[in-house]
């Protein structure tokens, strides 16, 4: 590497977007840049923010694919607003140019500002010539005819060419981060094996991109972010949907269940199938079914022959899921629903993230049929969160949602690697043979939950249904009195869960002035504008919630200990609805957004402060 | 984690009485799922597994009773759904012998896209169809197979629509076992469900069956004393297509179709006549004989197709199996620590 000449500044932590066409190869540089900050040893989190379309329309706004990377020593979320913006079209500038703070660095690929593009994004003039830009530290570089210098000697089309352009803007980022290329060339190297042509040009057009930072005027200043202060361990990156597919296998090794998932593609949460589809050699049943309702619905089956029975999907899949949750919760048999939340309803926004299927998992079937809802925060929580929705599906012989969303399932983050041996125990109530004393709705009188005897073990011969069964006996039953008892039956089982759930616990003061209560996804930019809140001397605290049904035992006591209490939601006011009707007493303030996006620090400190200044 | 597969197969000698359930059987006097019943309790112990290797699954209608009446395990899921359950049984345990019990509703109409699907992929079960061209249960509306211009409680001038024959439905989804009996029959019925059962892969046997209150009489044209005989043609494998009253009437092959002749008219003989295969792995002349129907052809009774084709549940087994031998992925701790990690001090 040559001496720079500019100078470098410690930076705590830096948000940086790639955004261009969603052909760009922007999802690619974000992920090596990303995996990049990782091994240099940063904290990181990262949000890839594309359109419906697999290649939207060349040059609109409507095309525009993006992936925004936050670093530094802590964070929480995938940050606001960006300290850098690479723009590789007038599209995705014009989109993009709100998330970009005051005097930030933009890097512009000065070929592709063309008359006929700056048209179709939607601008009337040139902005990298109407000084519209004035308050940026603008970069405006020819990356097109750059990285065609630098492949001129490969004899690429210009085409295949002008396609590296991705890496000579990535090449620019390691010189602005001041990272080593070796990271990015291992990568090339391992994933280009088969057509080593591409490691060569992606190699060139990166190193170019590296040299020509170095030598133009333009980057003053790079960026030194010190190393994440994390706790001792064998670290990761890992993204939400892999973590869920992770925490399940988990779950099967130690619960000795074999894993069996029925599911059908669906944005955003096809990657868990993807990922549990490569482990078979880990015993993973995958099944791939014809629809939500067969996957769902092969999963009963094999929960009924004895497997940990999962079932993934989003939205629109868990409203054609519901009849047979219902079956599930009827014939009570484990089975884990995986709702990775996007924007509705309908087909809605498929690619954006939402918390507006809370309701659904809580209430959308026909009769009384309550489940067990587990909650995850984060990319690496989804691990856990899979694993524990596993343990209590089985061990309460109950369907169990796992709500997680589009922005957790495919943003990552750092992931501290467990010990599967260290995990908590998983022990599924499997009958033994012959028990002389089984029944098919004979109870645990502690925990009501009844015991799982698998097809194939000796003298347990038994029948289940969709039909009314008698307690106990489990003969169908259209008796009113056990239709009664059955039903709190049911929901007593799920209530029960609560006597093994750990105390919600609070971030913040134990007692005062504002509660702010969350739940899911919307943790990393709740926490941090605690955290910057509480560090202003505010009177406020956090209590983010991973259990939603049943609620922690404490709940009810917690809630009161606040003068006040705010429920931020990325939906119309889901949860808040839940605990008005569950602890009515109180009075509750909401703060709500449903526009496909995640929260912004700025905007959550807005609204706590209101609240703590009202009167 | 494969403690569920190993299912002692050892073949015990057990009777029909083994499989009677303590259950009162609700199914109207008269109607034709109780000698489907009978049937089926007198295939179990023929094909000689432990009792508890058994698996009912069925899905909703008045033949998705059944799994309450047989003593197995057994499902009884939802409308539609019957052939998504018992393929999420069977691959969870492909040692199990598992069954279907579904009818001409639950399979060709809601369930119509698991019913292709579970055919299409071939996972080694056995679908019992019971086809009475009504919905019973709902108290009389027409179904998917009610013959055109079916006069039911929901089309007061007659149906409309076309009727699927399953047989068809079968052979388009790529099947490899199709039969098909009649409830008044019943020794059919227990050979052909005995060769279902040692089918590798998804076997349908469509039973034509009576409902006594709302379609009362519906395959008198082929059940009838007076009628059967030259009505219908039980299909024996190897032996030439020989039916009717006086055994004189047979089917032979043309260039356009199969066509049916009399025996000793215009100069043909035994010779002449088409001789059943079932094991023929083209469907051709299969679904020709599906299609069969009166009045200018008898219909096919007995097994028509019975190809041999790999099972969807062993290729998933041996994909595991090979996965665990190649992979270094051993455990679930392998994996947390495959690809890119470090370490902090």
């Amino acid at each position: 590497m040559t001496q720079k000449k500019n100078k470098a500044v410690t930076k705590e932590d830096v948000v940086v977007k790639f955004v261009g066409d969603s052909g760009d190869g922007m999802q690619l540089i974000g992920n090596l840049f990303t995996d990049t900050a990782a091994l240099e040893g940063n904290d990181l989190a990262n949000f890839p923010d594309y359109p419906a379309e697999i290649r939207g329309p060349h040059n609109t706004i409507a095309g525009v694919s993006g992936f925004q990377v936050h670093i530094g020593k802590k964070v929480y979320s995938s940050g606001d607003l960006c300290d850098v913006i690479v723009a590789m079209n007038p599209a995705s500038l014009k989109a993009n140019l709100k998330w970009a703070k005051k005097g930030a660095t933009i890097i512009t690929d000065l070929d592709a500002f063309d008359q006929k593009a700056i048209e179709k994004s939607g601008y009337t003039s040139n902005p990298l010539e109407d000084n519209s830009l004035q308050g940026y530290n603008l970069i405006k570089a020819p990356l097109t005819t750059l990285t065609k210098d630098a492949l001129k000697e490969l004899n690429l089309d210009g085409k295949t060419a002008e396609k590296s352009r991705n890496m000579f803007a990535l090449g620019m980022m390691y010189y602005l981060f001041n990272w080593k290329l070796d990271i990015a060339f291992d990568f090339f190297a391992k994933k280009f094996k088969k057509k080593p042509e591409l490691i060569t040009s992606n190699k060139l057009a990166m190193q170019a991109g590296y040299n020509y930072a170095d030598t133009v005027e333009a980057i003053s200043v790079t960026y030194l972010v010190p190393a994440a202060t994390l706790d001792k361990g064998r670290y990761r990156n890992i993204s939400g949907n892999v973590a869920t597919a992770w925490g399940f296998l988990a779950a099967s090794e130690r619960s000795g269940r074999p894993l069996f998932l029925g599911s059908y593609p669906i944005t955003p949460a096809t990657e868990i199938l993807m990922e549990l589809a490569k482990h078979k050699s880990l015993g993973a049943k995958v099944f791939q079914a014809e629809d939500e309702i067969a996957g769902v619905c092969s999963a009963i089956g094999a929960s009924f022959a004895g497997s940990l029975a999962l079932t993934t999907t989003s939205g629109p899949g868990l409203s054609l899921k519901s009849e047979a949750i219902g079956l599930a919760v009827m014939t009570e048999l484990p089975l884990v629903i995986v709702d990775v939340q996007r924007g509705g309803p309908s087909t809605g926004l498929p690619t954006k993230s939402e918390q507006s299927d809370l309701l659904q998992a809580l209430y959308g079937r026909n009769g009384e049929c309550p489940c067990i809802i587990v909650a995850a925060q984060s990319p690496s929580d989804c691990f856990m969160g899979a694993y524990e929705a596993a343990k209590l599906a089985m061990e309460h012989m109950t369907p169990t949602f796992l709500l997680t969303d589009g922005y957790i399932g495919q943003g990552s983050e750092l992931f501290r690697i467990p010990k599967v041996a260290d995990l908590p125990s998983i022990k599924p109530p499997v009958a033994e043979p012959n028990d002389p004393d089984y029944k098919p709705f004979k109870r645990d009188p502690k925990t009501l939950v009844r015991k799982w005897a698998l097809p194939g073990t000796e003298g347990l011969r038994h029948r289940v249904g969709g039909l009314e069964k008698e307690n106990i006996s489990g003969n169908v039953s259209m008796n009113p009195e056990n239709h009664q008892l059955m039903t709190e039956l049911r929901y007593n089982k799920v209530m029960k869960v609560a006597d093994t759930l750990p105390e919600q616990t609070v971030h913040g003061n134990k007692e005062g002035e504002l509660l702010v209560v969350s739940w899911g996804g919307t943790y990393g930019a709740i926490h941090t504008a605690i955290e910057e809140l509480l560090q202003e001397g505010k009177d406020i605290a956090h209590a983010h919630f991973r259990y939603i049904m049943p609620l922690p035992k404490n709940t009810e006591k917690l809630l009161g200990k606040y003068k006040k209490i705010i429920i931020p939601e990325l939906n119309s006011g889901q949860f808040v609805k839940y605990l008005r009707m569950t602890f009515p007493q109180y009075r509750y303030h909401q703060y709500n957004k449903v526009q496909g996006l995640p929260f912004n620090v700025s905007e959550l400190k807005d609204a706590f402060n209101k609240i703590i200044k009202e009167k | 984690m494969e403690e569920n597969l190993t299912v002692d197969r050892t073949r015990v000698p057990l009777s029909k009485e083994d499989f009677v359930s303590d259950q009162m059987v609700k199914w109207c006097p008269g109607c034709g799922d109780h000698a489907i019943l009978s049937s089926l309790a007198n295939v179990f112990p023929k094909i000689g597994y432990r009792k508890e290797n058994f698996c009912v699954v069925s899905g909703i209608g008045c033949s998705s009773r059944f799994p309450y009446y047989v003593n197995t395990y057994g499902f009884h899921g939802i409308h539609g759904r019957a052939n998504a359950i018992a393929t999420g049984v069977k691959i969870s345990n492909p040692h199990l012998s598992v069954w279907v019990a579904t009818g001409d509703g639950d399979s060709m109409a809601i369930g119509g896209n698991h019913f292709i699907h579970i055919i299409r992929r071939n996972v080694d079960l056995n679908i019992m169809l019971f086809n009475n061209q009504i919905y019973g249960l709902t108290k009389g509306q027409y179904s998917p197979t009610s013959p055109m211009g079916s006069v039911t409680k929901t089309s007061p001038q007659g149906t409309i629509e076309h009727p699927f024959n399953p047989g068809e439905l079968v052979m388009g989804a790529q099947g490899t076992f199709f039969a098909r009996g009649v409830d008044t029959n019943p020794k059919l019925m227990t050979e052909i469900m005995f060769e279902a059962t040692k089918h590798d892969g998804t076997s349908v046997v469509e039973i034509l069956q009576n409902c006594v209150i709302f379609n009362e009489g519906c395959h008198y044209e082929i059940t009838s004393k007076e009628k059967r005989d030259d009505n219908q043609i039980v299909l024996k494998n190897g032996e030439p297509m020989i039916f009717g009253k006086n055994k004189d009437k047979g089917i032979i092959l043309q260039k356009h179709g199969l066509e049916v002749v009399t025996i000793g008219e215009n100069g043909i003989t035994e010779q002449d006549l088409l001789v059943h295969d079932q094991y023929s792995q083209d469907p051709g002349i299969h679904l020709m004989l599906a299609k069969m129907a009166p009045p200018y052809f008898p219909i096919a009774l007995g097994v028509i197709r019975s190809a041999l084709f790999p099972t969807y549940d062993d290729l998933v087994e041996e994909q595991i199996k090979r996965s665990k031998a190649n992979s270094t992925i051993k455990n679930v701790d392998d994996l947390l620590n495959s690809g890119d990690t470090w370490e902090i001090k």
